[in-house]
């Protein structure tokens, strides 16, 4: 059953140097208050998957934190590139980073695989391009039954999965819901998992087209309102896209990156201002 | 000559008029970016009934403006479901259902393969590109690929840096024996005209010229010999309503 705990806690109990760390949320939901946490706790020589990188990978890369980066997409959505990961590929910069690189079906796959207890996915997928060359976790496989070509993935089992949610109440369960991404199947995937929460409720009430996720799946639930800044929460917050656009020329330089995860992240924890963001209190705020 | 009449617009206006007449209906798996702002013109113009699906698994979605992420939370709001992730890959794209896929690249080839991965080699990348996303599926299962992307010899290149996902891969025959079951690219839009695969050869020709360009200028643009198909046409303009509905979707923005 998942405990409640506050999040530094649940991030130094749950993340160790060295770890598979799988942060999901597509667009949407991305766990940045935990994100931070690992910065500030200092983690090194992660394995950090993600199927989009994101401003959170960007940052936790360019402050040393990774070791190695499993992707499918690697850029500012409808910004550009991700300076701190470019800068890490092209230049060592500040550490060198192994990649292996995929198709968003082909990681999507991969998580169902571990969530589902299977060595491997399989897919129509991969066929013809360059990306089997390059990584080693991508094979071709015949179905048994047709004699079709068809690629196979292994799964992804993440030591620990992190995602942020609308809401949990007091037992650990959590309810999401919005654009959901592969955030069950990575939290089913992983061998532990922390879910951060926009806030603990009494009771969830019942909601169309919401998953949930049993106390009893997850490991921690902590409160982290306004976590998913600058993505967002829906219902709670809308996506800040002029930070995304801004970030482009905050990460473009080193020293300004520095400075900025400095004042915003490594100092006392306070999350970034929303420059546009945050819902209001009204709206669909239960 | 100036007709007073003719109204002016970029040629970045121009290819996306271009690119959104090419969407007659049905559902179109939209890329983010050029794609996502024609897609959105097209549903906004001659097609209301175009089905958007963005990768964030959102099927049916509508807009008020082109989203600056395929997550935005008007696409969520806005859409007739919104399903997994795993599952707008594996239900909705892997079977063949939709239409068409619409996307952008950073490198085009001759046989229309498309590089959003790494310019240079892999291993030493001049430029690291943010890499395959949905597209390499996209590519292969969507029952035709339409491509919008600005034209310059840097971007059409003889043959791409690094094939992130497959039009013809060296020609005639390889997508059957790749088992590629949609039909791959039919049409790649610029900003200087429109290009097809030749029926036989599967290599791109050019089939439009977009007002006011020469032939020689898109043949600088590009990094092969490019053929021009018999019978070259040129673009219509881009109509007063076109551009009134292009505006008012990217803000003014030319």
């Amino acid at each position: 059953m998942a405990t409640v705990v506050p999040l530094a806690e649940a991030v130094a109990e749950l993340v160790h140097d060295g770890d598979s760390v799988a942060m999901e949320g597509f667009t949407h939901l991305i766990p940045y208050a935990a994100g931070h946490e690992i910065i500030r706790q200092g983690r090194r020589d992660l394995t950090l998957i993600r199927m989009t990188p994101d401003l959170v990978y960007d940052q936790l890369i360019g402050m040393g934190c990774a070791r190695r980066l499993v992707f499918s997409w690697g850029g500012n959505p409808g910004v550009g590139s991700l300076h701190r990961f470019r800068d890490a590929v092209q230049n060592q910069w500040p550490a060198p980073l192994e990649t292996e690189e995929h198709s968003h079906a082909g990681i999507a796959n991969a998580y169902v695989a571990g969530a589902s207890g299977l060595p491997f996915a399989v897919l129509r997928g991969y066929r013809g391009t360059d990306l089997p060359s390059r990584t080693a976790n991508i094979k071709p496989i015949t179905c048994p039954f047709t004699g079709e070509e068809l690629t196979a993935v292994p799964a992804i089992t993440p030591d620990v999965a992190i995602v942020h949610a609308q809401r949990a109440d007091r037992h650990g369960n959590v309810q999401l819901w919005g654009i959901t991404g592969v955030q069950k199947e990575a939290v089913l995937a992983a061998r532990r998992s922390l879910v951060t929460v926009e806030e603990v409720v009494e009771e969830l009430e019942p909601r169309p087209g919401a998953i949930v996720l049993p106390g009893w799946a997850i490991t921690r639930v902590s409160e982290a309102p306004g976590g998913s800044h600058p993505s967002y929460s829906a219902g709670y917050s809308v996506r800040d896209n002029a930070f995304y656009q801004a970030w482009d020329e905050i990460s473009r330089d080193r020293e300004t990156f520095l400075a900025w995860m400095r004042e915003h992240v490594l100092a006392g924890g306070a999350l970034p201002p929303a420059s546009a963001a945050r819902a209001t209190g009204g709206g669909a705020r239960p | 000559m100036t007709v007073p009449s003719a109204p002016a617009y970029t040629s970045d206006e121009m290819m996306t008029v271009a690119a959104a007449r090419r969407l007659r209906g049905g559902s179109c798996f939209v890329g983010i970016g050029l794609p996502s702002v024609a897609a959105n013109l097209a549903r906004r113009t001659h097609a209301p009934d175009l089905v958007l699906i963005y990768e964030s698994g959102t099927v049916g979605a509508k807009p008020s403006r082109p989203p600056l992420s395929i997550g935005d939370g008007e696409l969520a709001e806005t859409a007739d479901a919104v399903v997994s992730v795993p599952e707008i890959f594996n239900y909705w794209l892997q079977p063949g259902r939709i239409d068409v896929g619409f996307l952008g690249a950073a490198q085009i080839d001759r046989f229309a393969n498309i590089n959003t991965t790494v310019i240079g080699p892999y291993d030493a990348p001049k430029v690291r590109l943010p890499g395959a996303g949905g597209a390499p599926e996209i590519a292969a299962s969507c029952r035709e690929v339409t491509v919008i992307v600005r034209q310059s010899p840097r971007a059409f290149v003889d043959r791409v840096d690094f094939v992130t996902s497959v039009g013809f891969g060296s020609g005639p025959g390889d997508r059957e024996r790749l088992g590629l079951r949609g039909s791959g690219p039919r049409t790649v839009i610029t900003d200087l005209g429109v290009l097809e695969p030749d029926p036989v050869t599967c290599e791109l020709v050019l089939t439009h010229l977009h007002p006011g360009v020469t032939l020689e200028a898109v043949r600088a643009a590009t990094g092969w010999e490019l053929a021009a198909a018999p019978g070259l046409l040129e673009t219509e303009p881009p109509t007063a309503q076109e551009l009134a509905a292009l505006r008012s979707l990217t803000g003014g923005r030319p």
